[in-house]
């Protein structure tokens, strides 16, 4: 059976009506386990004190904002080359998803930023990346809104996410020569041991696993949500015409 | 192709084109600011570059939704797109023409207005270059955004909101290379990646304009 | 007046449609029309409104893609006049025909002028035009096309009687050049030996009877069963 089969809306909601709970329920072990053990278990930070338990919230939400931005691509990319209509639903569905968990990366942000740094807001090469990319995914939400026809919308959608992705790419890059900033390098890599103790980095690990489910199980929920919208749609279409 | 810039340049410049209107918008913007921050000359020598780059993609955002929707609405987009020059070169063609009667004019006032907001002297160069190399990125991104948005009804606010963010590395840019060329340093290097990211907007995007103006006549 | 020009050479003037389906905002709303035109020929397409002429029409002139079925026939053949003029109020009446003569590459705007009366309004901006002598000026768009299928929607629309029968003339000396025509209108105009297609038995029918619906919806269906 070839992955396309998943594609058809018949197929997709059988399948995630059974997959669901599999994704939901580790997703908030994951999250809960995770907080708890970062919040409570590990040891305050003998510079940062207890902020740096914002850690657990900052880098996962971070990481999936990017992702689905990511994935609506991929997605986008799906639809306009192979014109299946539950990817251009997973894409409109993952927007507000990317978007809150940008919006959360940006506050967590600000909470931290303000007693290690000093300040709420900097203009920082990645806090203004974020800023950004929130801004991206605001004009691509509207567009889905704006466009009545759910093909015509889709496919704007989607040429606009290809060229977004490029831009906010490009925004990355300006932004890096326009100011260098105070963000620590990056936390997350192989040669980790030298940024990140394990007591941090284990509970984090989980923490991660749990956005990525939580992502997942938020997306495909919205997605049959959409999948049924387009559904009443059609039929009033059909109530009208008859 | 050359008709229809022709026609473009024509329809601009007659009665109700918007001719001028972006410079005269640059104007007030550069007047308005020493309001806003006070009449030092340091001060607005330190912000001018920025404001200058900013008033600038202000005033030509300002025209954007007329490159498509005034043809979407009298129905001469629809015959452009079934005659025989492509839909990408129609884009380019206009947006070129988009270009002329907006961006142009800015690149060559841009010096007068540099001398209200007291731009150093070394900067004039870095301004005029930086404008001239970077203001038609402005207006094929632009015309980028009004094809998305050519069906839509009210779609000059979501034109801004789909936009702005696409202006990020064209300002960053653009604004750098007057800044440095103001504080007498090498602006080069900005000014080579602001024609980069101009050679690319104007290599890719036409077609992806093309593609969104022929979803929306469907 | 008759207008001067050499017959078409390629691309050809005919047209051939079969088993069409076209969609209005993703809608199903004709299925299995099918027909054939060939040079010298106009079909004449009836119908009530909100049928979904104009959409047959666009279809036809490859402005949106067929929900179903083939056109036969190159696209580069196929002149459009929508319900809109198409006009610059701002440009002359010869601007804007000139603009799309060198559109089409075509030569001298002079005849097309002469054929639908507009030699003595040309100097005038087009916005001060009344309804009737703009729709004359779209018209005469199509003679500078140099395209040999013409497709228009209701292109009688607010022509008095003198302005309807140069319209049939052009559309007469069009067919004789070895064009062909297919448009919607309710006025007779005269035309020899065209032929009338009536959209209403073309009706989309709902999916439920057997109806083209789209593969989403018809997926959606089975979803929901």
């Amino acid at each position: 059976m070839s992955i396309w089969d998943y594609a058809n809306p018949k197929k997709f909601m059988q399948t995630t009506d059974r997959l669901l709970p599999f994704v939901a329920v580790p997703a908030g072990l994951m999250l809960a386990a995770g907080l708890l053990w970062g919040f409570f278990l590990t040891p305050d930070d003998y510079r940062q004190g207890a902020t740096v338990k914002l850690l657990y919230i900052h880098v996962p939400s971070a990481m999936m904002a990017i992702n689905a931005w990511g994935m609506m691509l991929v997605a986008s990319l799906v639809w306009l080359i192979r014109r299946h209509h539950v990817s251009a639903l997973a894409a409109k569905a993952a927007a507000p998803v990317g978007l809150v968990m940008t919006l959360i990366a940006l506050v967590t942000g600000a909470i931290w930023g303000q007693p290690m740094w000093g300040t709420w807001w900097a203009w920082d090469p990645r806090l203004t990346s974020f800023l950004i990319l929130f801004l991206f995914y605001l004009g691509y939400i509207a567009l889905w809104e704006a466009v009545e026809n759910p093909d015509t919308a889709a496919d704007l959608t989607s040429v606009l996410c290809l060229v977004g992705s490029v831009f906010a790419l490009l925004s990355r890059y300006a932004v890096n020569f326009w100011n260098q900033g105070l963000h620590q390098g990056a936390s997350l890599s192989l040669d980790r041991e030298q940024n990140m103790a394990d007591v941090f980095w284990y509970p984090l690990l989980v923490c991660l696993a749990g956005f990525v489910l939580l992502f997942l199980t938020l997306v495909l929920l919205r997605t049959r949500t959409e999948i049924r919208l387009r559904r009443l749609k059609a039929l009033e279409a059909r109530e009208r015409m008859a | 192709m050359i008709a229809l810039l022709a026609r473009d340049l024509r329809l601009a410049v007659r009665a109700g084109g918007g001719f001028g209107l972006g410079l005269a918008f640059f104007l007030i913007v550069t007047a308005l600011v020493p309001f806003g921050v006070g009449p030092e000359g340091g001060t607005l020598a330190r912000i001018a570059p920025g404001i200058l780059w900013v008033g600038a993609l202000l005033a030509c955002l300002l025209s954007l939704d007329r490159i498509f929707a005034l043809d979407f609405e009298d129905g001469s987009l629809d015959l452009l797109a079934t005659a025989p020059i492509p839909l990408e070169a129609v884009v380019a063609v206009k947006s070129l023409a988009h270009w002329l009667t907006t961006g142009l004019p800015l690149v060559l006032a841009a010096p007068v207005f540099g001398l209200l907001l007291n731009l150093p002297g070394p900067g004039y160069g870095a301004l005029v270059a930086s404008l001239a190399v970077g203001t038609p990125a402005l207006s094929v991104i632009g015309a980028f955004g009004a094809a998305l948005t050519v069906g839509l009804k009210r779609g000059g606010l979501l034109l801004s909101l789909l936009v702005l963010p696409l202006y990020v590395p064209t300002l960053i840019f653009g604004a750098e290379a007057v800044r440095r060329g103001a504080g007498g340093l090498d602006f080069a290097t900005p000014l080579m990646l602001l024609a980069a990211i101009t050679a690319g907007a104007l290599a890719g995007l036409p077609f992806a304009a093309a593609a969104a103006i022929r979803v929306n006549l469907r | 007046m008759p207008l001067r020009m050499d017959r078409f050479s390629a691309p050809d003037a005919s047209l051939a449609v079969t088993g069409l389906a076209v969609a209005r905002a993703g809608i199903a709303v004709l299925e299995g029309v099918s027909f054939a035109l060939s040079p010298g020929q106009a079909l004449v397409i009836r119908g009530p409104n909100g049928i979904g002429k104009t959409t047959l029409l666009r279809t036809l002139s490859g402005l949106q893609p067929p929900l179903a079925g083939r056109i036969e026939g190159a696209a580069e053949a196929v002149a459009y006049a929508g319900h809109a003029d198409g006009l610059k109020a701002t440009l002359t009446v010869a601007e804007n025909l000139s603009f799309w003569a060198a559109i089409h590459g075509s030569a001298g705007i002079g005849p097309a002028l002469a054929a639908m009366n507009l030699t003595a309004l040309q100097g005038r901006p087009a916005g001060s035009l009344s309804a009737g002598q703009k729709r004359r000026l779209a018209l005469a768009r199509m003679l500078v096309s140099g395209r040999p299928v013409w497709v228009m929607d209701e292109p009688t629309v607010s022509l008095d009687a003198g302005s309807v029968a140069l319209f049939a003339d052009a559309v007469r000396a069009h067919l004789a050049r070895g064009g062909a025509a297919v448009m919607a209108t309710h006025i007779d105009l005269g035309l020899p030996g065209a032929a009338v297609l009536d959209l209403a038995p073309f009706r989309a029918r709902p999916p439920a009877e057997g109806g083209l619906a789209g593969r989403f919806d018809n997926g959606f269906d089975e979803a929901f069963a």
